[in-house]
């Protein structure tokens, strides 16, 4: 059985993804979240594991962080969250979280439950694509786990090319460099920093993240890309509306 | 030989790394690929002592304290970090870093600070320079540390308040991690200790190596060998105690000491013993020893003093416990201002409430009569007035 994420990744068109950190707003939101933007049309979901000290992240996320570690969330309350998610969702499921909280957990014994409930993929901003390489990478794959990796406009063509031979389903592509959190739109100069890269005919598809927002970046983004991940925006949204309001979110991106 | 210095990709044993968001890949291996060649430089090496002589006031004295060596019965030497431009060895560490900066042609300055300390010393450096500087401080802090957040003031600084997490020294280096990220280009980010991903733990530790360069030959006039029975500093993240026992790590008849922060108690939940309540892990992009939950969240740890408090440890210091090439001891707030009281005097010198913590060794363990101790005196104490008064009701 393939990976949901590759299967997805040959669907056609243009690919939404949408970041949230579990734990909030409440507790015990996780599940509903997750089915609600799946009976809403988006393609793919990452669950950001919560962590104290994230920093690649811009204020709403790292506000949201905070809120849901005082709402009680760890790592086992997601997991036992999450435990029967592939009863009623099949779109592929992401982890996102830094790399401690996993390191306390025990790296294979994450690996192991991620694949016991049908997680498909991590992302973890600060395991570097090195590191994975050496000590992780067979870890990762003795449970079928794709491992998504960032590349920014600063990274390197060599590295690039690099961190395209380690993936396995999708590069992660940060807009701009800078920690996530929504921006009004992107200028001339990312448009050429997404050209770039498509230019490169890299095996792995492209999905943009950090700051899209709304429509507009949205489109942009996904130019040239094969989709694009929208975090801040939506925890915003799902600040003033609740869980309710995640269909009007939605409907207003595409 | 086995070493207990940073091998090239900056790993100490099983420490160390850097464990960083893509974001700063391009920020630490700029910074990676070149500091060894420009800390090498004629031209470096010319412009980092003639400033550590004439604007730090380098070398600093070691200076043999009769009064306190009898009542102890041993010999007892203090290296007087304390009479550093600035109060504190951070300044040894800052030099180095804005020549590094302009080296590297970098503009703009950034920097954590819990107590002020490194942050005033990072001022300090670009007032001389005439760099644009930000420091991040947590808004617990501001409030706490006026008279240093003021300083930081006159110097030109900006003090930025970090407002996430518990504000306090962590949530600044988050802060000045993510200023990074969103400046790659024109900004050098000068950590204040030997903590971070790698180049920092081993170039801060390198820039603060002159401590023990300075003790070799002094030790060799004052007792004709270059080599104590021990060296003895305290350990926040680890900078000045990494100066301190750099040129000695490798030479095993030289006994390493390494005190830290016992706050209330280990068992009292306000400790800030990193090695006696932490476990592995990765903070501030780096494989260390750190305090958190059973979950992987980092803790706010505690210390009376300001400059110790900080919830992990430096990898250098992380392999030097694991390894038990180090002794680790930890000092309770009041050991430690005890021994800043003593010191004061019997020596007329008053301490840093952080080299206090190096200083109540004394107390704690036996040294033989002929021992030769060096203790690393950090940081004088007029920063920390305010709360000897409030302790000892002056
Ligand atoms: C006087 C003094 N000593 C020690 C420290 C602790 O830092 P480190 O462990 O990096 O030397 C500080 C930090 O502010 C300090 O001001």
């Amino acid at each position: 059985m393939g990976n949901r994420i590759n299967k997805k990744l040959k669907e056609e068109g243009k690919l939404l993804s949408i970041y949230f950190t579990a734990g909030y707003p409440k507790l015990g939101d996780t599940v509903e979240i997750i089915q609600q933007l799946e009976k809403n049309g988006v393609d793919m979901i990452e669950i950001g594991l919560p962590f104290s000290d994230p920093l690649a992240d811009g204020p709403t996320i790292q506000q949201s962080s905070t809120a849901a570690l005082k709402n009680g969330m760890t790592t086992e309350i997601l997991f036992d969250q999450l435990k029967d998610i592939r009863q009623s969702v099949s779109i592929p499921l992401i982890i996102m979280g830094y790399f401690n909280p996993m390191l306390q957990y025990g790296v294979e014994a994450f690996c192991k439950k991620c694949q016991e409930i049908g997680i498909d993929g991590l992302i973890i901003p600060d395991l570097p694509v090195d590191v994975y390489h050496e000590e992780y990478q067979e870890t990762f794959e003795k449970y079928g786990l794709i491992n998504v990796f960032l590349i920014t406009p600063q990274t390197s063509e060599k590295r690039i090319r690099f961190i395209d031979s380690v993936s396995n389903g999708f590069i992660y592509m940060v807009s701009s460099a800078s920690v996530t959190g929504a921006q009004s739109g992107f200028g001339d100069g990312q448009q050429a920093y997404f050209q770039r890269i498509a230019d490169m005919k890299l095996n792995n598809p492209q999905i943009v993240g950090f700051g899209i927002s709304n429509s507009e970046t949205f489109e942009q983004a996904t130019k040239s890309a094969k989709g694009a991940i929208i975090g801040s925006a939506f925890i915003k949204h799902l600040n003033g509306h609740g869980v309710e309001g995640i269909s009007t979110f939605i409907k207003t991106i595409r | 030989m086995k070493t207990y210095q940073a091998d090239e990709k900056g790993y100490y044993g099983e420490f160390g790394g850097a464990y960083i968001p893509e974001m700063l890949y391009p920020n630490t291996e700029e910074l990676r690929q070149n500091y060894i060649r420009i800390m090498q430089e004629p031209s470096f090496k010319k412009e980092f002592d003639q400033l550590l002589k004439d604007y730090v006031g380098r070398p600093t004295p070691l200076y043999f304290a009769d009064r306190l060596s009898r009542k102890y019965n041993t010999k007892i030497y203090l290296k007087r970090e304390d009479l550093c431009h600035t109060g504190a060895h951070k300044v040894n560490n800052t030099i180095g870093q804005i020549l590094m900066a302009k080296k590297l042609g970098k503009n703009r300055i950034i920097a954590e600070t819990g107590a002020g300390q490194h942050g005033v010393a990072t001022a300090t450096v670009c007032a001389l320079m005439g760099i644009e500087c930000v420091v991040y401080m947590g808004e617990i802090d501001i409030a706490r540390q006026a008279p240093n957040v003021a300083r930081m003031k006159m110097l030109g600084a900006e003090v930025r308040p970090a407002l996430s997490g518990s504000r306090t020294l962590k949530d600044a280096t988050n802060e000045a991690i993510r200023d990074w990220i969103n400046n790659p280009v024109d900004t050098h980010y000068i950590i204040g200790s030997v903590v971070g991903p790698h180049p920092y733990p081993d170039m801060v530790a390198r820039f603060q190596s002159v401590i023990s360069e300075e003790i070799k030959w002094q030790l060799k006039e004052k007792e004709g060998r270059e080599n104590p029975d021990y060296v003895v500093a305290c350990v926040g993240g680890g900078s000045n105690a990494a100066g301190a026992f750099y040129h000695y790590l490798d030479i095993p008849e030289v006994g390493i000491i390494a005190v830290e922060a016992a706050g209330k108690g280990i068992d009292s939940g306000e400790s800030a013993a990193t090695s006696a309540l932490g476990k592995v892990g990765i903070i501030h992009g780096s494989k260390t020893l750190l305090m958190q939950t059973h979950d992987g969240q980092i803790t706010e740890p505690y210390s009376i003093s300001a400059g110790l408090d900080y919830p992990g440890v430096g990898p250098m210091h992380a392999n030097l416990y694991a390894s038990g090439r180090g002794e680790f001891i930890s000092i309770t707030d009041d050991d430690a201002m005890n021994a800043g009281l003593l010191l004061s005097k019997m020596e007329g010198i008053i301490p840093a409430i952080e080299s206090s913590h190096a200083l109540a060794i004394l107390e704690h363990r036996k040294f033989k009569p002929e021992d030769v101790v060096v203790i690393n005196l950090s940081g004088r104490g007029d920063k920390d007035l305010n709360n000897y008064i409030e302790y000892f009701n002056l």
